[in-house]
């Protein structure tokens, strides 16, 4: 690791001493170091116990193999759970993404009546426990008789993540020169391609890291899960569930690989738009050959 | 037969939640010319820009467009084009996406070709495969201007283009504009607040102020003969001295004035009788030392105080302080080398009658 | 609105003025029609569930009925009785709740901090950390706070270091206890609390801290007038994003704690509808718990001063 610096003003000789600003700039990335051990510990034990040769109860080291990575699949249920939870987690987050992304738009861009009120509903779920949500929906499926399952737990989703999505998008909206919606109208386009051809590319960025915020928050949701899953299981909840009679490796394994595709997609992203950033400032560095 | 105008609004009026942004305003632009809207900031220039690309639609009133009425026609189905004052270039698509964006969406054949002569014509081919954050602010404004220009628009509007743009590049793209109109026939609307680029650039100058034209004509005559107050004072700067007319024979009115007895020719004056507001532009003022016989055909006022002499290199500025009529000023230009009066001398002002013009004056032009 | 504000990349800023003013002359159905589908869903599964939620709250048990079968009613009683018996559990939650937000904000300040400025321009690292925060995500977080118990176990490192430092008697443990609750809950909403905080300090001007220093400020005098003031958006959405969940949590208590101290509203919910189908009593304890959140929130955000954010 390069050594990072503070990039302050320079020090003015006299007033402060360069040893008192060596301490602080020490103290505060020392702190920092130890809320990351503190952050990441929990996961090296999830990586580690993936490889425990466990047994029945996965909560004493019993000594290292590679059976459970042989065999992510080898425990009764626990890849079900977990495709169930990439089912859940790829369709709730599609839809929360369209409805949010369409919801942002209109909030930022347009003037109606019971715009406030639409900013109370969008804000509410989100200062809502999830006990309650989760209680709430709950109470109507069962009012309504419907069934629990699959698409109760999507519909719970979708719900919690609609409002993350759009505060999401909207930060991104609005940071969005308006203008250039204008613009191409000016140009011919027409609402609909100036949407695709200008607001959507823009606005991309922020509508993917929407996506993935809300499948994360899909993928990991138990609470709201456990109320309106009925017999279906995700794979939180089956980890909860066999926490009493003790969790296998497989889940672990799971997990760590969830961590390590996670920490492979976003390091591949930045290693990628760093070495596109790089490109293009070199054709930019171009002498202007041509110029008359 | 003529054909018709590129653009003419009808009584276009815009207000904003009962705030009247534009006030009625009369336009014709003749295809090919080179029209300037100017004046201050907040008097309804963008907004006007605005309703003509479809961008805003009028509170009243109608738009008209080669003559086909555009009135509740979208943006996109206008055959105008804008330069935005802050450009609004894509961010996500090259330079030449830029320029092609328009010309794609018309589905014309050859779109690359075109967008690569428009590019040309800016002289700025060589980038077209940036991206606009990589451009100056300069180059970004000509990208802006090659975007609008390959579409051969009907009326190419300009808003505050050179805004942003130092002095240097102003007066360098103030050109290049200039030569882009005659060389492409093109209708320009280009609006600014700086006086100095409306008159060096446009064929026809309508100045604007609080939502309404004040007064439209080319820029010589809009300078010699200004029909109000806020023009006299805005295009330029101008004497004012309120006065009476108190005859009018022979095509010229006698205008009493504290006293004194000046004239303007008839038809350089918006009043024939009552109060009036008589203007004189500095440059077109002589100082008269105390004593010297005025010349023939001549307006003069005074005795007044030099208060202020200040050299400009080309000419030298005068304040006279003529007591009860306020402060005026006089623009001297720099033939003998030196300046003939300083602080403190006693002076005259003098002046060609034939340079006088008559305004309404502000309250009544208010009520 | 943006209580997240960006939970993600920040974004530029914004052209507020700009997009007022555009915003003002669209108007009419085209905005109406794109909320409308979001705001029929969340009216569909939200508001209407919540509102049905406060019926439940007030139902009355059918007489001579079966356990968990309710008639509807206005039996306000059931408030009083939910109340009366659950209380503490009720009170706990928002302190544990409260302790978690404060211990995350100490540990997640710095930590977004180092990233958002000390790494400024190494955006390689920055994105490796950032990553490093999120991550976590994916591994369940029920593993996580599985794993927290086997840190935390009585024969394990830290108990073990603890007892021998005299830090904790030779008796003493960590599983079980409140401790282990409120770590848990730290833990578990951290990267809710470094995000928002991350964002903020990140669309920070360094020259402003520069300038702190120009005037001749100490380090520390310099974050208090400068930097944190500037931070506080972020901030008050990082506690709010921590609070909200922790307090109506039952996962953290459930593994981590024990059946009699650390017991949560969320539990006393989840069992009240579950085990005992006391139906009512889980409603009404759920619309208490959502009312005074609700309560908090707007206080806070008032005394914070940052409304707008809402
Ligand atoms: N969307 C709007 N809502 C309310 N008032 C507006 C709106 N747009 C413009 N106005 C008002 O209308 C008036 C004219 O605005 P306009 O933008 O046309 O001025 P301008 O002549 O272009 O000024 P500048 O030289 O500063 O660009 C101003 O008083 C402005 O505040
Ligand atoms: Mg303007």
């Amino acid at each position: 690791m390069s050594p990072v610096r503070l990039r302050t003003a320079p020090e003015i000789p006299g007033h402060r001493s360069p040893r008192r600003w060596r301490l602080a700039d020490a103290v505060v990335p020392a702190f920092a170091g130890l809320a990351f051990l503190y952050l990441l510990v929990p996961v090296a034990y999830t990586v580690a116990f993936s490889f425990n040769d466990a047994g029945k109860s996965n909560l004493v080291w019993r000594g290292f193999t590679w059976d459970n990575w042989a065999n992510p699949c080898g425990a009764p249920q626990v890849c079900k759970a977990f495709a169930n939870s990439l089912q859940v987690g790829l369709l709730s987050t599609l839809v929360a993404t369209v409805l949010g992304t369409l919801v942002a738009i209109a909030l930022v861009r347009y003037r109606f009546r019971g715009r406030a009120l639409a900013n109370l509903l969008v804000f509410l779920p989100m200062s809502t426990p999830e006990v309650v949500l989760g209680a709430a929906l709950l109470a109507q499926f069962l009012t309504l008789r419907v069934p629990l399952g699959f698409w109760t737990v999507v519909i719970a989703h979708v719900m919690f993540n609609v409002s993350f999505v759009v505060v999401t998008v909207k930060a991104r909206v609005q940071s969005m020169d308006p203008r250039l919606e204008e613009a191409a109208a000016d140009l011919y386009a027409t609402p609909w391609q100036a949407f695709w051809r200008v607001t959507f590319p823009l606005l991309l960025p922020g509508i993917l890291a929407a996506a993935l915020l809300a499948f994360s928050l899909s993928f990991d949701d138990f609470i709201v899960t456990s109320f309106n899953s009925g017999p279906y299981t995700t794979f939180p909840k089956f980890v909860y569930v066999s926490a009493t009679r003790g969790i296998p490796p497989q889940a672990n394994v799971i997990g760590t690989a969830m961590f390590v595709l996670a920490l492979a997609v976003v390091v591949g992203a930045q290693v990628v738009t760093a070495a596109r950033r790089r490109a293009t400032r070199t054709a930019a560095a171009r002498p202007e050959g041509s110029a008359p | 037969m003529t054909a018709a105008p590129a653009l003419e609004l009808w009584g276009v009026r815009k207000e904003f939640g009962g705030q009247v942004a534009v006030d009625g305003v009369d336009l014709e632009v003749p295809e090919g010319s080179f029209f300037a809207l100017l004046g201050p900031s907040g008097c309804g220039k963008t907004t006007t820009l605005r309703m003509v690309a479809g961008l805003e639609q009028p509170t009243a009133g109608a738009v008209s467009i080669g003559g086909r009425d555009v009135t509740g026609t979208p943006a996109h189905r206008r055959p105008v084009n804008t330069v935005f004052q802050s450009y609004a270039l894509f961010p996500h698509l090259s330079v030449l996406q830029n320029v092609e964006f328009g010309l794609r969406r018309q589905r014309v054949p050859d779109a690359r070709a075109r967008a690569l002569a428009g590019l040309q014509t800016v002289r700025l081919a060589h980038l077209a495969d940036r991206r606009p954050a990589q451009l100056s602010g300069g180059q970004q404004q000509r990208i802006a201007l090659a975007r609008a220009i390959v579409n051969n628009p009907s009326v190419l509007l300009l808003d505050e283009p050179l805004g942003a743009l130092d002095l240097a590049l102003r007066r360098a793209m103030q050109l290049e504009l200039k030569r882009i109109q005659a060389e492409a026939g093109l209708t320009f609307v280009h609006v600014t607040h700086d006086q100095e680029e409306a008159m060096t650039m446009a064929d026809t100058v309508a100045v604007m102020n609080a939502g309404r034209i004040e007064q439209l004509g080319p820029p010589a005559e809009l300078y010699e003969l200004p029909r109000t107050p806020f023009v006299a004072t805005f295009l330029g700067r101008s004497n004012l001295v309120a006065g009476t007319v108190v005859e009018g024979s022979g095509g010229v009115l006698g205008v009493e004035v504290a006293g004194a007895r000046l004239q303007v020719p008839a038809d350089r004056s918006a009043v024939s009788d009552g109060p009036v507001l008589l203007g004189v532009r500095p440059e077109k003022v002589r100082l008269s030392a105390q004593g010297e016989p005025p010349p023939s055909g001549s307006n003069v006022l005074g005795p007044g105080t030099v208060t202020d002499v200040s050299f400009t290199g080309v000419s030298t500025a005068y304040q006279v302080d003529l007591g009860a009529l306020g402060v005026h000023e006089v623009f001297a230009q720099n033939t003998t080398g030196a300046p003939t009066s300083r602080p403190g001398d006693t002076v005259h002002l003098a002046w060609d009658v034939d340079f006088t013009f008559g305004l309404v004056p502000d309250a009544a032009a208010a009520s | 609105m943006s209580l997240t504000m960006a939970l993600v990349s920040p974004a530029q800023g914004a052209d507020g003025g700009a997009s007022e003013e555009v915003a003002a002359r669209r108007r009419g159905r085209t905005g109406v029609g794109l909320l409308l589908p979001g705001a029929i869903y969340l009216v569909a599964f939200f508001a209407v569930p919540v509102l049905a939620l406060l019926a439940t709250s007030l139902y009355a048990p059918v007489p001579g009925g079966d356990v968990g079968q309710y008639l509807p009613a206005l039996r306000w009683e059931n408030y009083a009785a939910a109340l009366g018996k659950f209380w503490p559990e009720l009170l706990r939650s928002f302190w544990f709740a409260l302790l978690a937000t404060v211990a995350a904000l100490v540990v997640g300040y710095p930590v977004a901090y180092v990233i958002a400025v000390r790494a400024r321009g190494h955006r390689l690292l920055q994105g490796v950390l950032l990553v490093l925060v999120v991550a976590p995500f994916f591994t369940s977080f029920i593993l996580r706070t599985i794993a927290w118990k086997q840190v935390l176990a009585d024969d394990a490192f830290v108990v073990a270091s603890l007892r021998w430092l005299h830090v904790l008697p030779d008796d003493g443990r960590l599983t079980a206890t409140a401790f282990a609750v409120v770590a848990g809950l730290a833990y578990n909403f951290l990267p809710f609390m470094i995000l928002p905080v991350y964002a903020s300090l990140e669309r920070l001007d360094v020259r402003m801290i520069e300038a702190g220093g120009d005037l001749y400020a100490g380090p520390f005098t310099t974050f208090r007038t400068v930097t944190l003031p500037l931070s506080m958006p972020g901030v008050v959405s990082g506690t709010l994003l921590t609070f909200i969940p922790a307090a109506g949590d039952y996962v953290s208590a459930s593994l981590l704690g024990n059946p009699t101290t650390t017991t949560m509203i969320g539990q006393v919910i989840d069992s009240r509808f579950f085990r005992v189908l006391d139906y009512p009593t889980a409603a009404a304890l759920s619309v208490v718990l959502m009312v005074v959140i609700a309560l908090l929130v707007t206080a806070y955000v008032r005394r914070t001063g940052t409304e707008d954010l809402l």
